[in-house]
């Protein structure tokens, strides 16, 4: 038998795959939803501070090998977000919070008055290319802002803290060893990459309409799988993998150049919520047929 | 590990021509275009205004060669279509969603149709009318004016009961006095329900009571209608309504706290029905 369990500093999930910020995730029972479909844990949609109504729709669309989106963090606000995720056992698996701010003051905020015993972990979001006064767009994605963010929230919170950063900042080892030095447990890599554009010609106007968005998707991964490969070699914390799983050997790609366990978001786009236990599946079979008992002894073996 | 299709799917809108726009009453048009779109009564699409929004419409009208919209002019979007002119191009991406779909048993059924609700029912009516299903439609709308669709439910061989709360058209009431009437009267198999939330409410609970399985549209804030972003999930299933409904049974139904009581709106703060 081989065993599919797996741990990410100190949360013990019965498997590897997590549910990513922003994909469901805005009620609890969304969450709920996400782990009777297999998920072995979950983070809710990003929350900031005041309710934000995100831009326009088209938030998101489909490419070629790929998804865009733009929905610029649309979320009830601190308050509100407190309410929803309460008695947050019923959801059947570790929920893990997901929190952005304008600035390490207001990241150290949200630390303080959002998170409560009953998240399993949280993740601070560094890392959105297309959301003015946020991630990228406000200068968090550099190893300076990485540092003052994590140790703001590192202050606030002894909950199991992860930073999500993105495929844009390079070096990517150094944005990843600032936060490790600044007290993260472990790097979520990668948000989306970009922002890209893409027109629709009739129209002559971009689909998304914020004009840009994040790159998501399978178009991510080698992208996604090289950032893991440049962080492993940079950091001792674990790095949970994320940037266009959609099948078991996508998976099993992460694990093999550093991640400890991967986030799915897009793939809930392509296979439905039924993703989570498809991969599973599929990570148990190759498992079985090449002979590996546990995950860990696939972590890292490309890059040795 | 076959991906590859998987990796077909490729939601995103096309820009199509208006047809033809025909005005129903006072705030309601029907958009036409001629495009094959393979929808099922019940589904719905997302319109997009390049540089305005998107958002969702039920299909009204397929028939295989062309399709329609019945779109109320409510707000600031629909305003922005309105302005719209035969000849000039939106953005379409569907069809979505689960349709209504036929019971094998369901051979005496009741539809409640409010508001553009009556479209998808009609178009249902007519296939379910062919396969030798009886229909009892019940049409309602606060005054004649507002009434929809009355000339196309006319020519359909279902037995039609048209109330207005006024009496100014048909008779006076609402629709649930119809269904009472016709439950007193008769066996019935199936309800399909398509309206108000408030109604939709109101028609379960009779069901509820009378033992009647119902299929009933539930409408929620959308943005991707494909099942990703989670606005549209309903508490009590946690289940997206853009993929798993917008038709839910009462089976589903029973099982979700907020029908009747509230939605969500675009940044998930809950809003109560009044
Ligand atoms: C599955 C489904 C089918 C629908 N079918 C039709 C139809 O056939 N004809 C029709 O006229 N309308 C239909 N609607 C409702 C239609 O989407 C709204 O009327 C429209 O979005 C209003 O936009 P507005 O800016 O003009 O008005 P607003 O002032 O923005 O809103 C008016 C009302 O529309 C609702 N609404 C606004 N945005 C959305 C959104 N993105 N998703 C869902 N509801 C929204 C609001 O909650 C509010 O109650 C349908 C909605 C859904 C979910
Ligand atoms: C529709 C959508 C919404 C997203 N919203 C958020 C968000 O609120 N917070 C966040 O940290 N990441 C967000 N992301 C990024 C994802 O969590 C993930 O990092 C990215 O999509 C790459 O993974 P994937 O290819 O598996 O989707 C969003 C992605 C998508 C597609
Ligand atoms: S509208 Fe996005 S999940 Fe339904």
């Amino acid at each position: 038998m081989v065993d599919i369990t797996a741990n990410i500093a100190g949360l013990k999930l019965k498997n590897p795959t997590i549910l990513a910020s922003g994909i469901l995730g805005v009620t609890k029972d969304s969450l709920k939803y996400a782990v009777q479909n297999g998920a072995g844990a979950c983070i809710i949609k990003s929350i900031s501070r005041e309710e934000r109504k995100g831009h326009n729709a088209p938030n998101m669309h489909a490419i070629e090998g790929g998804f865009m989106n733009a929905v610029g963090y649309s979320n009830p606000g601190l308050e509100k977000a407190k309410e929803e995720f309460q008695n947050l056992k019923e959801v059947g698996a570790p929920v893990i919070a997901s929190i952005i701010g304008q600035d390490a003051d207001e990241f150290g905020y949200m630390a303080e008055k959002f998170l409560s015993d009953e998240f399993a972990a949280v993740e601070a979001v560094l890392s959105c290319p297309h959301t003015p006064g946020y991630g990228t767009l406000a200068g968090q994605g550099t190893p300076q802002a990485t540092e003052e963010i994590t140790k703001k929230v590192r202050s606030k919170t002894k909950l199991p803290l992860f930073i999500k950063i993105s495929p844009e900042s390079q070096p990517i080892g150094e944005i990843a060893r600032a936060a490790e030095a600044a007290g993260a447990d472990a790097i979520t890599a990668v948000n989306t990459m970009g922002p890209g554009i893409h027109l629709d010609i009739y129209a002559r106007k971009p689909v998304l309409h914020f004009g840009r968005g994040g790159v998501s998707g399978p178009a991510l991964r080698p992208i996604a799988v090289r950032c893991i490969s440049d962080i492993y070699q940079s950091v001792k914390i674990p790095i949970i993998g994320c940037g266009g799983v959609t099948t078991g050997r996508d998976a099993i790609e992460m694990f093999m150049v550093g991640a400890s366990t991967v986030q799915i978001g897009t793939g809930v786009y392509y296979r439905g919520p039924e993703v989570f236990q498809l991969v599973c599946d599929e990570i148990k079979a190759f498992m079985e047929e090449e002979g590996f008992k546990d995950i860990k002894e696939m972590v890292g073996v490309a890059n040795n | 590990m076959k991906i590859e299709n998987y990796l077909d799917k490729l939601d995103k809108p096309i820009m199509l021509k208006i047809a033809d726009r025909v005005k129903e009453t006072s705030n309601v048009d029907t958009f036409y275009f001629n495009y094959c779109l393979n929808s099922q009564p019940g589904q719905f699409v997302m319109l997009w205004l390049p540089g305005i929004n998107e958002k969702p419409f039920s299909i009204a009208y397929d028939t295989g060669e062309l399709f329609g919209l019945a779109i109320a002019q409510v707000g600031a979007f629909t305003e922005e279509l309105f302005q719209k002119k035969v000849g000039e191009r939106v953005g379409i991406r569907g069809p979505y969603g689960r349709p209504f779909w036929k019971e094998k048993d369901a051979k005496n059924v009741v539809m409640v149709g409010g508001g553009y609700g009556v479209a998808p029912l009609a178009t249902l009516a007519e296939e379910l009318t062919t396969k030798g299903v009886k229909v009892h439609f019940i049409n309602g709308a606060r005054s004649k004016g507002l009434l929809l669709f009355t000339d196309r439910l006319k020519q359909l061989d279902v037995k039609l009961y048209t109330t207005t709360n006024d009496g100014s058209y048909g008779e006076k009431g609402i629709v649930t006095d119809s269904f009472k009437k016709i439950l007193k009267q008769e066996k019935i198999d199936l309800v399909y329900c398509c309206g108000k939330e408030q109604m939709e409410k109101a028609m379960f609970d009779l069901c509820e009571e009378a033992g009647v399985n119902a299929q009933i549209s539930v409408e929620r804030y959308m943005k991707c209608g494909i099942g990703i972003c989670g606005a549209c999930s309903v508490d009590g299933t946690g289940a997206p309504t853009c993929q798993k409904g917008p038709v839910l049974e009462s089976a589903t139904l029973r099982k979700i706290t907020e029908f009747g009581k509230y939605h969500r709106g675009g940044s998930g703060k809950k809003e109560y029905f009044r």
